[in-house]
């Protein structure tokens, strides 16, 4: 069986042979692309290390079949950086100390981009808690992540209002 | 994960004709179907991938009033859809209680009404598991009983379905439309989720190549929307399946109840509806004394399966707060932490 | 204040700069070990047992084999021979491993095969088609076991049983007693990284991408287990994505290492979140009963402390818990006591503050029930109690601001105004409000560490050693260190860490990485510092000629006279005229055996916890968490702040979520993955604050630094558990404190 998919990865597109039916989005980023910023923690939905972006919305890499999402695009954690400049969150997770071993922080930071876009949470500290629950941080930054996040969420709003 | 055969077909025809082989299964976002593939509990020979079907996920106003939810339809634009989650707060804030944002982002309506229970030894294909492995035994008997039933269960198979959407949807007479090799059909969600008697291994009421299309809300499930809540017990504060969680819906005309609704979940394999416990409220003045009544026959016949009698005292317990917070009114905006405690209270708990 | 000192010193000790690896860990580009692909890498995948004794009978290993893209099976008929026997002792802290030596199952989750395959797809499923089939044997899995012994040392080699005064006259003389017992699980580190490894051979060469919080360690297990030398060996670990305990000594990777030599190609193996609850340790469970007896006063006059605890059947690993009870309590009678029971399961091991997390739960919740016997508040209760020496030893502290951080603990937090008696508060909602506290302690440790520091003729300077960076900031930590040591400022720095091939730096465990290897690396620094001062004192072309050691100091990349720091000169001059490119200097740091003798040594503070309970369902929050800590000198306050606060969640994991769920017919984990095993979301924790006491030590380590990364547990647990006390009325002593203990529990109260 010759499969193949296409992708858009953090703007570039990726046309993938899959040999295999089996592989996830996390495999197939992390081992066929060599996208290794987006990490695998559970490899079953219960910690949030693989969030990525799909066609905009925040989702587990993990549980989501290669196959079934030909033609989607992706953002990971590599594609946000605008060259040396970083993504507000990013700049935010920095200055709010909102990890320490940074292993949870990719996963982190997709999702807090995915939240701030959802737009339910807003700069208010409890929704941001609640809406980043999905996504497990066992060094305990989550003081520091909720912190960066409403930071970014006001930084971001305003740049948009600007 | 076994390799199996993949095909997406186009049209819903085709997807119930491609489910006639034995050994298939749909999938729908997949949070739970490969889940349970990687750890073994799932093994299909082909995967059905409901993603091209046509019109499957939008919602529908129908002429005589009601809803209707297509299965392919994402658990969060639910959730998130204004007009629903005006009409139908309740279905929102258990959509909400569940699992994470990430999860809910993909998980369709469909998916979640069909994944299958989170008892850990039906997860654990080392375990005897009746459901899993018909004739096998049941593990979980003399087991670790925290997440299994106290109505509904049997001698062959303890387990609860772990959805919180299904719990309001119980209460609020949703109907699940079928489309089969023999055409289409409905049957009540009340009875979608099949008790386990001696079949455990049948989990619903699907047959061989069933898929369902759509949930539908009857017209008669409107008119709650002012005093409907979920309320989930959890061990820790987000992102956990209930212990146990209640769905409470009332109609007050004139300080009485014209109309009550009340399921359980975490309780049974089946989301649980309390109808005598409906039908007491019904002309009561809403207050303590009816809803002690109420929570308490919702639980009549209850009894453990397990080391969790400690569930049937705490199921009365939500079943009274959820009616009681329901009385309250249902807030404008759901709570930062839908369906949990924490949930600053309208007028507090009084006690 | 620190401002002031930054400009007096140029130093950037003490300042809260920003994690000098942040950008890489927020672009992905931090790099762990799993992220790395060598060409012609295979994919290794473990299957392990379900039963927990036993023997394997059957693999159907054709079946696995026949699975496209399968390349091996490796079992104990074809793994490569070892050197040594996985149960060898030789090497310091060597526990028995299994390395599929037999067919011998000692515990549920053991590695029995692994699948070598092309894709991760198929050497999955490879694994899953061996379909184990056993000889199974009854096991024992809890505390309950009958073979109890005392066992002949605890913890790293302390003694299993400590007397201090008579615990028994004290007990009967008393006019307040109390007794309890608390129970608490096993539990998983959960590291949000699982244990992962690259290996690559090249003949006797030994090539890894591997976390480990101990180079020296693991490499020194690896050579002996290989039969190679030491220095063959170079591990590259320069992120971990948290270990906790472990990743300190080699673990199941090994059998990727062995993979990788059946197969003569490079191999990659990450462990599953499930297998993470078998062979990679745990804490273990114990069982602690305290008696506490106090005059009418409120002194306390006697403390027995005894723990149950557990090994496995094949190995000794006793978690310390009673060792808490030695430090904190002036009772003029102390006596701890240990014993264990032998299980069937993986052999337990250092799990973040071994001993104290659970030991400092049973105290503290012991202490809070005494306080309310003798109808003090806790906080005086503690404050009587006072240990201004260690009790245990009668030696003065190092240093201790235990007083400051519970008054500085109680005033942020407003214990003020506490009333006594449970079951007072409530919230606008009219959940029940409690407040509690507890005391954190843990150990101010040194181990050895080694380092080496050069500068360089174009002004700046290298600092190497084998540190390793796990979240709590080695890469900015050290490099401050490293610059002051060297006079430098912080641009100028560059560190090299995080590999083998570098001068050991020790491990990082014990709270005692900075301490260790930040003296070795002052000591480098100073060597360094020393050996450039003797080129420009000696040169009569310097305007520091003359001036002698003493006289000269560095300063941002200059050596100036002490007296007159407008004369001096670059680091680049003295080395351009002395034609040198580099001056080199070596350090290394030790314990100090002759302060270990005359003092105690330790980290402090005081937890605050407030909670509330819903009073109809038991569903427990911990609205507010606020710990003040004293540790010594803080080299980074952002960072340390960060440390107590993860401690403190996982202190608040300990007392109300955390806890294997193991089947006592099987001995299999029945929450072994991260849905059924809880441990704290971001909901979880709406207030946690860490407030930075200060305190000098002059007589721990020349940096004057005390470990943080683990006393945050301590305290926090029992704070929790005494708040929910105190919300409700309700002891429950069984961790963690489930909703429906704490309803059972208020059910059983009178009234
Ligand atoms: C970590 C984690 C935490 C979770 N927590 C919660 C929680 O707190 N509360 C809760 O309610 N749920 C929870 N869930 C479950 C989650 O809601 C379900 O996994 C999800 O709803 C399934 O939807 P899906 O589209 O991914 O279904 P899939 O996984 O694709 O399918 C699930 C099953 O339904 C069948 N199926 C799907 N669609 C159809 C159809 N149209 N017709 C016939 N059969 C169909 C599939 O064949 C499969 O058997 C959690 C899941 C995870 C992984
Ligand atoms: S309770 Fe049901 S699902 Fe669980 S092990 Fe028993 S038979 Fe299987
Ligand atoms: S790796 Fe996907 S959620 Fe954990
Ligand atoms: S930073 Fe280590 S797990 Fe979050």
């Amino acid at each position: 069986m010759s499969l193949s998919v296409t992708l858009t990865v953090n703007r570039v597109q990726h046309r993938v042979l899959l040999d295999d039916p089996r592989v996830t989005l996390l495999d197939l980023l992390r081992e066929r692309l060599q996208l290794t910023g987006t990490k695998k923690g559970c490899d079953r939905g219960q910690c949030g290390a693989c969030t990525i972006l799909l066609n905009g919305r925040r989702v587990n890499a993990c549980l989501a079949l290669a196959l079934s999402h030909d033609g989607a695009e992706i953002l990971t954690i590599e594609g946000l950086a605008d060259g040396a400049a970083l993504h507000p969150v990013q700049a935010a997770f920095i200055a709010h100390d909102a990890f320490q071993c940074g292993f949870c922080t990719p996963g982190q930071i997709m999702s807090a981009i995915g939240l701030i876009s959802e737009g339910q949470a807003g700069s208010d500290a409890e929704r941001v808690r609640e809406g980043m629950s999905g996504n497990l941080c066992r060094c305990g930054a989550y003081r520091g992540i909720t912190e960066a996040v409403v930071a970014a969420t006001r930084s971001m709003t305003k740049e948009k209002a600007a | 994960m076994n390799r199996f055969e993949y095909l997406r077909p186009q049209s819903v025809a085709e997807a119930v004709a491609a489910a006639a082989v034995p050994g298939s299964a749909f999938l729908a976002a997949g949070t739970n179907l490969l889940d349970l593939m990687k750890i073994g509990v799932a093994r299909p020979q082909r995967l059905i991938d409901l993603k091209d079907l046509p019109d499957l996920d939008i919602i529908e106003q129908l002429p005589d009033g009601a809803v209707r939810i297509g299965a392919q339809l994402r658990n969060a634009e639910l959730a998130h859809d204004p007009d629903f989650r005006q009409r139908f707060p309740i279905v929102a804030e258990a959509l909400l209680s569940g699992a994470s944002a990430q999860l809910r982002n993909v998980a369709t309506v469909g998916g979640n009404l069909i994944q299958r229970t989170r008892c850990a030894y039906f997860q654990d294909p080392a375990s005897a598991c009746n459901r899993r492995a018909p004739g096998s035994g049941c593990d979980a008997r003399g087991g670790d009983t925290r997440q299994h039933a106290v109505l509904g269960w049997s001698e062959d198979c303890i387990a609860t379905h772990p959805s919180d959407f299904c719990v309001p949807l119980a209460a609020l007479g949703a109907m699940v439309e079928i489309e089969g090799p023999a055409g289409r059909r409905e049957v009540a969600l009340t009875d979608f989720h099949l008790l386990p008697g001696n079949t455990p291994e049948r989990e619903t009421a699907l047959g061989q190549g069933e898929l369902v299309t759509a949930l539908r809300l009857p017209p008669a499930a409107a008119g709650f929307a002012r005093h409907a809540r979920y309320v989930k017990l959890r061990e820790r504060t987000s992102f956990a399946f209930a212990v146990v969680s209640a769905a409470a819906a009332l109609r007050i005309v004139d300080g009485r109840i014209q109309e009550a609704r009340l399921a359980l979940g975490g309780v049974a394999a089946r989301p649980w509806r309390a109808e005598e416990a409906e039908a007491s409220l019904r002309g009561a003045t809403p207050g303590a004394e009816a809803f002690h009544r109420a929570a308490a026959l919702a639980l009549e016949g209850a009894r453990p399966s397990g080391d969790n009698e400690f569930k049937i005292e705490l199921a009365r317990r939500i079943a009274l707060r959820a009616l009681t917070l329901a009385a309250a009114g249902t807030p404008d905006r759901l709570p930062a932490l839908p369906a949990s405690p924490f949930a600053p209270l309208p007028g507090g708990l009084h006690v | 204040m620190s401002e002031t000192q930054r400009i007096r010193h140029g130093s950037s000790i003490g300042q809260p700069i920003t994690r000098r690896d942040g950008p890489l860990k927020v672009t992905g580009q931090a790099r762990f070990a799993a992220d790395n692909h060598p060409q012609g890498l295979l994919h290794a995948v473990l299957a392990t047992s379900s039963i927990a004794r036993g023997r394997v009978t059957f693999l159907d290993e054709a079946a696995a084999r026949a699975h496209p893209g399968v390349v091996q099976v490796m079992l104990p008929g074809n793994r490569p021979a070892l050197a040594q026997h996985p149960d060898d002792k030789s090497a310091p802290f060597s526990f028995n491993m299994d390395l599929l030596q037999d067919d011998r199952v000692r515990y549920a989750g053991q590695p029995i095969a692994v699948v070598i395959a092309e894709t991760l797809e198929a050497a999955t499923e490879g694994a899953a088609l061996l379909a184990p089939r056993y000889a199974a044997e009854p096991v024992e899995v809890t505390l309950d076991a009958t073979s109890s012994y005392v066992p002949e040392a605890i913890g790293v080699g302390g003694p299993a049983e400590l007397r201090h005064g008579d615990a028994e006259a004290g007990l009967q003389g008393a006019a307040h007693r109390i007794e309890a017992v608390y129970e608490t699980p096993q539990q998983f580190h959960n590291a949000m990284e699982p244990h992962a490894v690259v290996a690559a051979w090249d003949g006797d060469r030994l090539s890894l991408d591997m976390p480990t919080q101990g180079f020296a360690l693991t490499q020194m297990r690896l050579a002996g287990l290989f039969g190679i030398p030491v220095e063959n060996i170079v591990i590259r670990s320069p992120f971990i994505g948290g270990g906790f305990g472990s990743k300190l000594l080699a673990g199941p990777q090994v059998l990727g290492i062995l993979a990788a030599r059946l197969v003569g190609r490079p191999v990659k193996l990450v462990l599953t979140r499930a297998q993470m609850y078998g062979p990679v340790t745990h804490r273990a469970p114990t069982r602690q009963r305290l008696r506490l007896g106090a005059a009418p006063d409120g002194a306390l006059l006697a403390l027995h402390h005894h723990a149950r605890t557990a090994t496995s059947r094949f190995d000794d690993f006793i978690e310390p818990a009673a060792n808490a009870s030695h430090t904190l309590y002036a009772a003029p009678a102390i006596v701890t006591t240990t014993d264990a029971v032998r299980l069937d399961t993986g052999t337990p091991g250092f799990m973040r503050a071994p001993g104290e997390a659970s030991g400092s739960l049973a105290l503290e919740c012991a202490i809070d029930e005494m306080a309310e016997a003798c109808g003090m508040d806790p906080l005086a209760f503690r404050l009587r109690n006072y240990a201004e020496v260690e009790p245990i030893s009668g030696k003065p502290f190092s240093s201790k601001a235990l007083r400051e951080c519970y008054a500085e603990g109680a005033a942020r937090f407003g214990w003020e105004g506490r009333k006594l008696a449970p079951r007072q508060m409530r919230d606008a909602d009219g959940l029940l409000l409690g407040w509690g506290m507890g005391t954190a302690t843990f150990p101010a440790l040194m181990f050895q560490a080694e380092a080496r520091a050069v500068l360089r003729r174009d002004g700046s300077g290298l600092m190497e050693a084998g540190t390793h960076e796990m979240g709590q900031g080695a890469w900015t930590a050290f490099a401050q260190i490293a610059a002051e040591s060297l006079g430098l400022d912080l641009e100028r720095l560059e560190l090299r860490a995080g590999r083998s091939d570098l001068p050991n730096a020790g491990i990082a465990g014990g709270s005692a990485h900075t301490a260790t290897a930040g003296s070795a690396m002052q000591a480098a620094g100073e060597a360094a510092i020393a050996r450039l001062t003797e080129l420009a004192v000696t040169d009569p072309r310097s305007p520091l000629f003359g001036a002698g050691n003493i006289g000269v100091v560095p300063r941002g990349g200059r050596l100036v006279r002490w007296d007159d720091p407008s004369r001096g000169e670059d680091y680049a001059e003295i080395l351009a005229r002395a034609g040198l490119e580099q001056v080199e200097g070596r350090g290394s740091a030790a314990p100090d055996p002759a302060a270990a003798e005359r003092y105690a040594m330790h980290s402090h503070g005081a937890v605050f916890a407030e909670v509330k309970v819903d009073p109809d369902l038991g569903q427990v929050r911990v609205t507010r968490l606020v710990g003040a800590f004293a540790a010594g000198r803080i080299i980074n306050p952002r960072l340390v702040q960060s440390q107590y606060q993860g401690g403190m969640i996982w202190g608040l994991s300990f007392a109300l979520q955390e806890g294997a769920v193991m089947d006592p017919r099987s001995g299999r984990v029945m929450n072994a993955d991260l849905a059924g095993y809880h441990v704290p979301v971001n909901a979880d924790i709406p207030s946690v604050e860490a407030i930075l006491v200060e305190e000098e030590d002059r007589h721990v380590n020349a940096l004057g630094v005390k470990g943080v990364g683990e006393i945050g547990i301590t305290g926090t647990a029992g704070a929790i558990a005494n708040a929910v006390w105190h919300a409700t009325g309700a002891r429950v002593r069984q961790f963690p404190i489930t909703p429906e203990a704490i309803l059972r529990a208020m059910a059983a109260q009178p009234g």
